[in-house]
């Protein structure tokens, strides 16, 4: 049973997804049930695989039993088991909290909304665990295109917003397609660790320079990197709130992985640093969009917007980390995965509260009832906005901290200066929401805020939206002091020994 | 030679008042319940810092090492005699500071007490923090920690006012912090430690002068934003719109002192003062005090409102604190040192009085105070013993503190900071003397004695006769100088 794991996590997805429309004939519940019980299996196989990888090694599937080359193989190594770990958990909370939301905001597409959440973390699964670029590309088209159908499920503006994302991601798609072919056409190999062995022979070779270039323009774009972001605020915003609870976290993270699949691991890390600048396009780029996102994001008066304009900005910590292209910078920009992931999922979470209570999240009609009203909600919020901040014990300092240390190593001091001033303006614009929330200037009554009294009542969300909210929050303190645990007993193993600074 | 030994005792001191929290919370309903967590809080601090004073003076040093923040940089505790010294100002002051609160709060209704008091106990568990951090990462950990936990206090009122010095304390303490966080990266980078070390842990590591002062500024800004040396002071004076007993702790203590507690965690175990001296840093950094100094004395000349005016003469004295550590002589050391704590008991007695002055007659502006040294004695005469401390005058503990600076000065060969010193003296009687005058020798109009409540005046007679008794005998009971004077030799190097 052990040797299955690497195929059982997709597949438990898989078959929830598809059961999901039988168990909603039963009755809407039904729905939810089945997808939870999917994910939180899929979630103890991932743990256990994690687990099992840790002590003692790599383990590879080969599909169907064809011998790697030819046939498909799944590979769990450290680091696609801290990624599939790290999807399940949060899609599991997220899951957990979508119950009430979904029956809140989308009371008639329930059955639909939960067979294509498990098809998205299907996709976002099978990409992480995949050993072969081209079923990576499968995979990717799967979560994708749940992904659209998640997107358009929202407000009246969501269909246009899903569209547009669907026309960029399919563009991206493509561009990552043409690159395999490109790749494939001068190695004869799909499969990734072949393609270790076989590429250091055709780095020269210019085919394999356009297609190394095409996948990461194609994966950028689905990564979200500035100025490829254009898709994802309106996406966002106007997803219905459990969707977008579930794109945020972990739609562009998923990108980020490939990213870091490709340049460190399938190419050798100075093919993008040394011989393409790859690397230092990305530094650039993604230093723009660390001001761009947050100036942006300063700039919003609707909560989930400004949340996706601090995305944009946090996918630029990533790709910084991945572009130094040293041990330290991965470590950072892997831990800013996780980090960012928890952060967002917890940020969008109250979001979704807000919503279901409020009806609505526009920032400028926020009040200093909601700290008397939802109090563990708001409490939930200025932890993750403070671990956004990067207030020290919280988990996202730490993450920033590693990025400093790699970028000082580099003496990239620009990356320095950025990194730093992208934490001052969030908190520019989490503390001015924290004011509102907090605190009632006096003579500053602003007669509108009466009219959105919540018509269901003003107490704090149910529990099992409350619960995985606090869980995320809560896991920010958790994930911030034991952060030297993550980071020896994981991450430093995921660092590749052919980086700068690895083992 | 110190000898280190494992022990829990300060993280117990770090954590009791973050335990109190929760205590804190639950209790909203009952005020005198809530109140009980505060003292009791404060008292078992107290005592847990107390009890590590024994150790310190004979140089067995409390350390504790928890799960590592940073591979290789733990969050570490050290009890040294430098922690002890500013744990023990900040402790036995919360103490006084938590009953005159209570009077304080009560006597003008305050909203929101509980996020007060809770705020109070953050406060506190941060600062301790800050005064036994081993190493420069716990020490911005606990830093920021601090940053945060002010914020509530500071905008308490919600009035717009508040608010605004809300934002502004938050652009210049978040910017401190990250800036501190670039410093301690180079520094990582430089010396591939972050350990506080006696003497200094970047002495060993090979940097270009250009680098040294690059990241000296650095800390300069990240430190001197707290300790509110020009020209990053503006935060101060504005954030005098929190209640009285914040700005009597927090804005001279607390807060503030932690920002000059950075900088001689900087100057001595940082950078250590050879390396200040090859670089001629310790100049620069006696300069920026200097002018601090004096452009704060005399912004202090005009101030109407009397806690504006005590938050300027803040801003001047933490600068005395920075000048001493700039001298590198042990004399000079030791008086920044000794003022850490003379201004402590000094200045809160000050804003001690000006808060039961407001409490009680609701005045808050130096001109509207005629006669009432005549209606408030007590309130009055504290705050006379503050001031003349301030000024200088023995027996108050001011001059104590002073004179070793001067002594440092002559030291050092740099006679001119001796002017700095009585130029300030004289400036610094030009801004209290008129409000002695006022409060004793202008008439009245027809009030008769009438004093704050007692949990208020309490608190101010006993931090003025605490003023005082440290003045004749510096070193009584807690030994301040004699851990100032061990702070001294395991900087400098010399008995």
């Amino acid at each position: 049973m052990n040797d299955h794991i690497p195929v059982l996590i997709p597949v438990t997805l898989l078959v929830a997804a598809l059961i999901i429309p039988l168990a909603g004939i039963r009755g809407k519940g039904w729905a939810h049930t089945v997808a939870f019980a999917g994910v939180l299996l899929s979630l103890a196989l991932a743990v256990e695989g994690m687990w099992l990888v840790l002590a003692t090694g790599t383990m590879r599937y080969a599909l169907g039993g064809w011998t790697p080359p030819i046939g498909i193989e799944l590979v769990l190594d450290p680091l696609s088991a801290f990624m599939t770990v790290l999807i399940l958990a949060v899609g599991t909370l997220v899951l957990l909290h979508a119950r009430t939301s979904v029956a809140g905001e989308l009371p008639h597409k329930s059955v639909p909304f939960f067979s294509l959440c498990l098809l998205l973390l299907t996709g976002f699964v099978g990409i992480v665990l995949t050993g072969d670029l081209f079923n990576l590309f499968v995979f990717l088209e799967i979560g994708s295109l749940a992904g659209y159908g998640l997107a358009a499920i929202g407000d009246r503006r969501a269909p246009v917003a899903a569209f547009r994302y669907l026309l960029l991601g399919t563009v991206g798609a493509t561009f990552y397609l043409l690159g395999v072919g490109l790749v494939f056409m001068m190695t004869g190999s799909l499969n990734m660790a072949d393609l270790t062995t076989l590429l250091p022979f055709s780095t020269s070779e210019p085919p394999v320079m356009v297609g190394f270039v095409l996948m990461a323009m194609g994966i950028g774009l689905k990564m979200a990197l500035f100025p490829l972001h254009l898709w994802l605020p309106d996406t966002y915003t106007f997803a219905s709130s459990p969707s977008s609870a579930l794109l945020a976290p972990l739609g562009t993270k998923v990108a980020a992985y490939v990213l870091i699949r490709l340049m460190v691991f399938v190419f050798e890390p100075g093919f993008s640093r040394d011989q393409l600048f790859v690397s230092d396009a990305m530094v650039w780029m993604a230093l723009a969009g660390i001001v761009f996102g947050s100036v942006l994001a300063v700039a919003q008066t609707e909560l989930k917007r400004m949340l996706a304009y601090s995305s944009v900005a946090q996918i630029g910590y990533i790709a910084l980390g991945v572009g130094l292209g040293s041990a330290l910078g991965l470590v950072g920009a892997l831990l800013h995965i996780l980090n960012h992931a928890v952060m967002k999922g917890a940020l969008f979470l109250v979001a979704g509260n807000l919503r279901l209570k409020l009806g609505h999240t526009e920032l400028f009609k926020l009040d200093d009832r909601l700290r008397t009203t939802m109090p563990w909600s708001m409490a939930a919020f200025v932890v993750a906005a403070l671990s956004m901040v990067g207030i020290p014990p919280l988990a996202g300092f730490f993450s920033k901290w590693y990025l400093v240390l790699a970028s000082i190593e580099q003496d990239a001091w620009a990356a320095v200066a950025v990194i730093l001033v992208g934490s001052l303006l969030s908190a520019a614009y989490f503390f001015r929401i924290l004011e509102r929330v907090y605190l009632r200037p006096q003579g500053d009554s602003t007669g509108d805020t009466v009219a959105v009294e919540p018509a269901g009542g003003s107490a704090e969300v149910r529990w099992p939206m409350l619960a995985p909210t606090l869980i995320l929050s809560v896991s920010l303190l958790v994930l911030g002091i034991l952060n030297t645990v993550i980071v020896d007993g994981v991450l430093v193993r995921i660092v590749p020994n052919t980086l700068e600074g690895g083992q | 030679m110190t000898e280190v030994y494992q022990s829990a005792v300060p993280l117990y001191a770090v954590l009791v008042s973050l335990a109190a929290l929760p205590l804190i919370l639950i209790s909203s309903r009952w005020a005198n319940i809530r109140e009980f967590w505060t003292i009791l809080a404060a008292a078992t601090k107290l005592l847990l810092v107390v009890s590590l004073l024994p150790g310190a003076l004979e140089q067995r040093t409390a350390e504790i090492n928890l799960v590592e923040l940073s591979p290789g940089i733990g969050l570490s505790l050290r009890a040294d005699p430098l922690g002890v010294f500013f744990a023990l100002i900040a402790s036995s002051l919360w103490m006084l500071t938590s009953f005159y609160s209570i009077g304080y709060v009560r006597g003008l209704q305050e909203h929101k007490q509980t996020r007060y008091f809770a705020s109070f106990a953050v406060c506190l568990s941060a600062t301790i923090g800050i005064a036994f951090s081993a190493n420069l990462l716990t020490f911005l950990m606990f830093y920021e920690i601090l940053t945060v936990a002010t914020y509530p206090l500071v905008v308490h009122k919600e009035s717009k006012e508040a608010i605004q010095a809300g934002r502004k304390y938050l652009v210049y303490t978040l910017g401190a912090g990250v800036i501190l966080i670039a410093a301690l990266g180079w520094t990582h980078h430089l010396a591939g430690s972050l350990d506080f070390e006696p003497g200094g842990l970047l002495s060993g590591a090979q940097a270009s002068s250009g680098t040294l002062k690059g990241l000296f500024a650095l800390f300069l800004a990240g430190v001197g934003v707290k300790a509110a040396v020009m020209p990053l002071h503006s935060w101060l004076p504005t954030a005098m719109a929190a209640p009285t007993p914040v700005s009597a702790l927090l804005h001279a203590v607390a807060v503030v002192k932690s920002g000059v507690f950075g900088v001689m965690r900087v100057v001595g175990f940082v950078f250590g003062p050879d390396l200040l001296r090859q670089e001629g840093l310790n100049t620069l950094l006696a300069v920026v005090a200097a002018v601090t100094i004096l452009l704060a004395s005399i912004l202090a000349l005009k101030q109407d409102n009397l806690k504006r005016m005590l938050a300027y003469s803040t801003v001047g004295h933490l600068s005395y604190i920075v000048l001493g550590a700039s001298l590198l002589t042990p004399a000079g050391l030791s008086g920044g040192l000794m003022h850490i704590a003379t201004h402590a008991t000094m200045k809160i007695t000050l804003f001690f009085c000006a808060g039961a002055i407001y409490v009680h007659m609701h005045k808050e502006n130096i001109s509207e105070i005629d006669g009432i040294g005549r209606v408030m004695p007590w309130t009055m005469g504290a705050f006379a013993v503050g001031a003349l401390g301030l000024v200088g005058v023995p027996p108050i503990n001011g001059f104590v503190s002073k004179w070793f600076l001067g002594i440092g000065a002559v030291e050092a060969q740099e006679h001119w900071i001796l002017a700095v010193l009585l130029l300030s003296g004289l400036l610094n009687a030009g801004y209290f003397f008129p409000v002695i005058y006022r409060a004793f020798f202008r008439a009245a109009a027809g009030k008769r004695y009438s004093e704050a409540p007692a949990l208020m005046v309490v608190p101010l007679v006993v931090t003025a006769i605490a003023s005082v008794f440290f003045g004749i005998l510096p070193n009584g009971m807690v030994h301040l100088h004699d851990l100032a004077l061990l702070v001294t030799t395991s900087v400098l190097g010399t008995p």
